[in-house]
């Protein structure tokens, strides 16, 4: 029996000194056979599981992942969450998001400590500005909250951006998503890992994917680290090593893994309340409830999976970063890391079934995926369980790319890739 | 980051280089007779290799040419450096 946590169980356990709590999931031995396994204990595969469980009626799955549960993409990422894109299929998926966010630490009893503080995206050319009106148009057809905001309003919404007209790149205007905001990341690994291990899924740490057994089209199990294990159904949640696992199985998909980095500064009283980003000088900050300034940097343009991208993507960041905030003129940076993010041509993801039945991809979020992790997660359990998308992902499907219909996202995913 | 040996210019800082993908990815010869399945494999679909792949680069901010590139993506190490229409080196 899973106990719940509560300002009650705070209190009891305080007086033996915290030294009494309950483990949040438990570290079994793999079983011989499953009914699916997700590949992958990141939020996104967490979240798979979780649904699977709870909306579905799996409970004999399993999760495995190669390190940590968290330790990857989703403890690297910088935590935005909103739903404004441009294109309806986009819409649709990152708002069911949006949605689920809104009331997830009560469904998980777990604090993921979600900040509806806004996310306010800068024009900084007249392309921009049409660009950014046109998606705040689209976005209210579709139900989301968002308004277009002049240079001066964006200066009241946050008064340390610098919107002198005599800068590099100035201030011409910006939209306001006031339901986007942040979450503590680790958070939602551990809230959805002990949520799916509370209703009998096991997580399966430090072991690794090795191979896919097929039996001429269809999946019959994964090897790993720690032996075969026999299953109908293979969800892989791998994100920057979606295509290594692919390659396993005979597969190739329209990815290419880059690194991605980002930085966070020493600890500083809270000075910005909100998440500002900028697409044409390809800089973002928000302040982490610790203190920290987290910045997000762009991607070097060649596929790497060394987790360390180059110093000029960072020093471009931090120039813009400067100018359009000089008030951080002598912030020191605490530390700098890379992740591998897999980018797909049309900077969309894909949620989908694959040619070999019983095996299903969920990848291709590229630089913006921590956003999607509860609707993800709904939605890829629902196209596991039922073999069939569920509408709010239908148009994610890898077969978009024979067909043409592509979810052009690039320029309206509001970050340059 | 890392230092490429542009064969034309000699060593130079990545930064100046533009990646411009996978390598020896040939252009249908007949275009007009692809099928969606094959216009999807030419355009879209990639190795995405961890490990060695073969990959074209083009010195940007250089002598402006194209060359190709056998890299490994796991620590960045170029393994060798060819220039177009050769041969690429056996591995």
């Amino acid at each position: 029996m899973r106990n719940k946590y509560s300002v009650f169980s705070l209190i009891k356990n305080a007086l033996s000194y915290h030294e009494n709590w309950q483990r949040a999931w438990k570290d079994p031995a793999p079983k011989k056979e499953y009914d699916a396994i997700i590949v992958g204990g990141g939020g996104h595969g967490l979240a798979t599981a979780y649904y699977l469980a709870k909306k579905h009626n799996m409970n004999n799955i399993a999760v495995v992942e190669k390190g940590w549960i968290g330790g990857g993409n989703t403890g690297r990422n910088t935590t935005i969450i909103r739903s404004n894109y441009l294109w309806d299929a986009s819409a649709g998926l990152y708002d069911h998001a949006l949605k689920i966010w809104e009331s997830l630490s009560q469904e998980l009893n777990y604090n993921v400590m979600f900040s509806q503080r806004g996310v306010m995206n800068l024009a900084h050319n007249l392309q921009d500005v049409r660009d950014l009106k046109r998606r705040t148009h689209a976005n209210r057809l579709n139900g989301i909250d968002a308004v277009y905001l002049n240079t001066e309003e964006v200066k009241k919404f946050c008064p340390i951006i610098n919107t002198s007209p005599y800068i590099r790149y100035p201030v011409l205007g910006g939209t306001l998503q006031r339901r986007a905001g942040t979450a503590r990341h680790d958070a939602v690994a551990w809230g959805y890992a002990r949520g799916a291990d509370a209703m009998g899924v096991d997580i399966i740490q430090n072991c690794e994917v090795k191979g896919i057994k097929r039996n001429g089209d269809s999946v019959e199990g994964i090897e790993t680290t720690k032996g075969f294990i026999k299953t109908k159904k293979v969800g892989v949640v791998a994100a920057g090593h979606s295509s290594v696992i692919a390659n396993m199985a005979g597969l190739r998909l329209p990815l290419e893994s880059k690194p991605l980095q980002a930085l966070v500064s020493e600890p500083v009283k809270p000075i910005i309340d909100t998440v500002v980003m900028s697409n044409a000088v390809h800089a973002y900050v928000s302040q982490s409830d610790k203190g920290e300034l987290v910045i997000g940097a762009g991607t070097d343009d060649y596929v790497s999976y060394t987790q360390k991208g180059s110093h000029q993507i960072v020093e471009g960041t931090l120039n813009a970063i400067l100018e359009l905030y000089p008030i951080f003129s002598r912030m020191r940076m605490l530390r700098q890391w890379g992740g591998i993010v897999d980018i797909c041509p049309d900077a969309s993801p894909i949620l989908s079934k694959t040619s070999i039945k019983g095996l299903y991809f969920n990848c291709g979020w590229g630089t913006g995926g921590f956003k999607a992790t509860p609707g993800s997660g709904d939605l890829f359990a629902h196209t596991i369980a039922n073999d069939e998308p569920h509408k709010l992902n239908a148009a994610f499907n890898l077969n978009r790319f024979v067909s043409g219909d592509l979810v052009d996202e690039h320029g309206a995913a509001a970050v340059a890739h | 980051m890392f230092l490429i040996n542009c064969p034309y210019c000699g060593e130079r800082d990545q930064q100046e280089f533009k990646a411009g993908g996978e390598a020896h990815i040939e252009r249908p010869k007949q275009p007009t007779e692809l099928s969606d399945d094959e216009w999807a494999e030419y355009l879209f679909m990639r190795k995405n290799i961890k490990g060695v792949q073969f990959e074209r680069w083009n010195h940007a901010h250089g002598c402006r040419k194209w060359f190709n590139m056998v890299r490994d993506t796991s620590n960045d190490e170029i393994k060798a450096i060819y220039k177009m229409g050769e041969k690429p080196p056996s591995q």
